[in-house]
């Protein structure tokens, strides 16, 4: 008989490790071989610690469980699947779980991260595989039908990236991942990478083969170290299994695959500014042009693509192009893997087809705040992505609905916040953030944020406020057209969202 | 290397450090992450001895070490707790929580107290954004931290 527990460090942050030790002891005490199986977590966060019983009928679910209800639940009969106070029924037909649509997520939670048998039993390496008899300009062709837009933010069409890559001349191509996820309200790749580490690896090997790349990079943040110890395990089972190095799956692909830990700069985020990083100097971002396509890492010609967009190829390649375009709204094709933080009574990961409202997203499967106060704002798409109130809840989750509105869907993160935040406050942290984080090469952002919590602070204090309130418009409208890079660029947008929805916090 | 690098021993393992990753390509960031590991912080005197080892101008070593947060330049206390301090742990109390761990250890966030037990530092996410407040204490990730568990974790890590 298994029970399963997340090992996954969200669940390991309420306790998780110790109600798998105590149910491992109760159930010995009990007379009682019970294996008990670490997997990845599904993503109902409010749940966690979240224990699932295997009986006939499938996985029985019990949450949340502190170390103290353990020996109750045992007794109760809770490896056999009995019923509790703490009971939820069979996790898969939870309604949290049925309304999803999980096509990247498909095992994160199900399986062992760590096990290639079980990563194989439920359909890894069919992405791959399909595509090694295929020539690598068809991949490229597959992924660019699909839809697939790049899912660290910017939505850029990852088949036409590939094809750059694919079209270039050079001796040595790379394929790096994008993994520094420092965006607040966003912690899908992290947990894709300590649920399913296989998916990523699949998919970077898929794109090696597609664009004839030899060698790839995961840049991982320094904050997730669970996540670099499950990644470089999974690296070291992937290579064991022949799935990386010379001759993958006995083919004449030779790919190798390492991972590379930031040093806590946000900037790194940025493509240029990590593969700087990559090359071991200071994150500071480059010019484009050229375009990391042609000259990226080492100048030479780079796949740059983020957790999420690199984890949906294998799906893609297994079950075509067609399954997954036929998915989504407008040019949002697909599903996108939407996280629900900050103020919320059920907090998580929402993997769904783009069309979904942002206001089902908060109140249907978030239910609101976790304060019980009403919502006032929301962030999405990340400390550069727009606040918005409740009234903008009709938003469908679609890149170009949400340009269209002055905000954007960036990385899927909705951060929520109840009546008692001071958006103006907000304003000033997001200005506060970007002079902090700036890596310092342009001007607009490395003087303009700081210029911008002066100015908010002004407003703040009632100083002059309608000219300090122009003037703040003029600050963010040259932040956004002179900086570099998004950092600078769309620091206002947060701003201007705050000043525009919430202007009563600026004494308008 | 308490007392500097000015001690054989401590450069001769820097040395080795760098050419254990001698066949990774622009692998200063890998290097610095095991110094700090092997000696808990990035001493100044480590400059000149990677700027000879890797071949670079002792400006650059220098430019890359103060780019980052993570690498210290002076040794930490016994714990380094990290408060969360981004916008998803602030719309859970994060800011509140700052106030009432400086109060509680009676230092400043970046400083380490008197004692020499804790650092209180501050990080801008830590990828627990459902259960915020996030704390992490050591390496190890702690969610919907109340001033009570934390004053009660510190009590276990001290």
């Amino acid at each position: 008989m298994k029970v399963y527990i997340p090992r996954d460090s969200a669940a390991r942050s309420v306790g998780a490790d110790e109600v798998a030790e105590r149910i491992a002891a109760a159930a010995a005490a009990a007379g009682r071989g019970a294996e008990v199986v670490r997997t990845g977590t599904r993503g109902m966060l409010w749940l966690e610690p979240l224990v699932e019983v295997e009986t006939p009928a499938g996985r029985m679910g019990y949450g949340p469980v502190q170390l103290e209800d353990v020996d109750g639940l045992v007794a109760a009969g809770m490896l056999d699947g009995a019923e509790h106070e703490l009971s939820l029924g069979l996790v898969d037909q939870l309604d949290w779980m049925r309304s999803q649509r999980r096509v990247t997520f498909a095992r994160v939670g199900v399986i062992d991260p760590l096990s290639a048998e079980d990563y194989t039993a439920h359909g890894g390496l069919a992405g791959l595989r399909r595509a090694l008899d295929m020539a690598p300009a068809d991949v490229v062709t597959e992924v660019t039908d699909s839809g697939l837009r790049g899912r660290g933010g910017a939505g850029f069409p990852t088949g036409i990236k590939w094809k750059t890559v694919l079209g270039a001349q050079a001796e040595q191509k790379f394929i790096c991942c994008n993994a520094d996820e420092g965006d607040s309200g966003t912690f899908a790749d992290r947990m894709l990478i300590e649920g399913d580490p296989f998916t990523l690896i699949e998919g970077m090997t898929i794109a090696a083969h597609a664009v004839g790349a030899t060698e790839g990079y995961v840049y991982l943040r320094s904050e997730y170290p669970d996540a670099v110890a499950t990644l470089r395990s999974a690296i070291d089972i992937a290579y064991t299994h022949g799935w990386l190095g010379e001759r993958v799956l006995g083919s004449d692909l030779r790919f190798d695959l390492h991972v590379r830990v930031g040093a806590g700069a946000y900037i790194c985020g940025e493509e240029t500014s990590m593969l700087e990083s990559l090359e071991g100097k200071r994150g500071t971002v480059r010019p484009k042009p050229p375009i990391p396509a042609l000259e990226g890492l080492f100048g030479q010609p780079t796949v740059v693509n983020n957790v999420l967009s690199l984890g949906s190829v294998p799906a893609i390649m297994a079950d075509g192009a067609a399954a997954f375009a036929e998915l989504g709204v407008g040019r949002s094709r697909g599903t996108q893997v939407f996280q629900l933080g900050g103020n919320i009574a059920r907090g998580g990961i929402v993997e769904t087809e783009f069309g979904v409202t942002l206001g089902e997203l908060v109140q249907i499967f978030g239910g609101g705040t976790a304060s019980g106060r009403p919502v006032r704002a929301v962030q999405v798409g990340g400390p550069l992505g727009a606040y918005l109130p409740v009234e903008r809840f009709d938003l469908p989750m679609d890149y170009e609905a949400f340009a269209a509105s002055g905000a954007m869907v960036g990385h899927g993160g909705i951060v929520v916040f109840d009546d008692t935040v001071d958006m103006a406050g907000m304003a000033r942290f997001a200005m506060e953030f970007c002079a902090e984080e700036s890596c310092g090469r342009c001007t607009p952002c490395r003087v303009g944020a700081v210029r911008g919590v002066e100015t908010i602070d002004r407003i703040r204090a009632g100083e002059d406020r309608e000219k300090n309130l122009v003037l703040l418009e003029d600050l963010c409208e040259l932040m956004t057209d002179g900086s570099l890079c998004a950092m600078g660029g769309l620091t206002p947008m947060p701003v201007r969202s705050a000043v525009k929805h919430f202007g009563e916090d600026f004494g308008k | 290397m308490q007392s500097g690098l000015t001690d054989v021993f401590a450069a001769e393992r820097v040395r080795a450090i760098a050419a254990a990753h001698q066949a990774e390509r622009g692998a200063l960031l890998p290097i610095l992450h095991d110094i700090q590991a092997e000696f808990g912080y990035v001493d100044p005197a480590v400059e000149p001895v990677l700027a000879d080892a890797l071949n670079l101008s002792t400006a650059e070593v220098h430019g890359v070490i103060s780019f980052y947060r993570d690498f210290r330049r002076e040794p930490a206390g016994r714990v380094t707790v990290r408060l969360c301090r981004a916008e998803a742990c602030q719309a859970m109390g994060a800011n509140e929580l700052v106030e009432h761990a400086e109060a509680s250890l009676g230092v400043p966030v970046g400083e380490t107290t008197r004692d020499g037990a804790v650092t209180l530092d501050e990080v801008f996410c830590l990828g627990n954004c459902a259960l915020g407040p996030a704390v992490q204490v050591g390496e190890r990730l702690h969610g919907r931290v109340t001033p009570a568990r934390f004053d009660a974790l510190l009590g276990e890590a001290r």
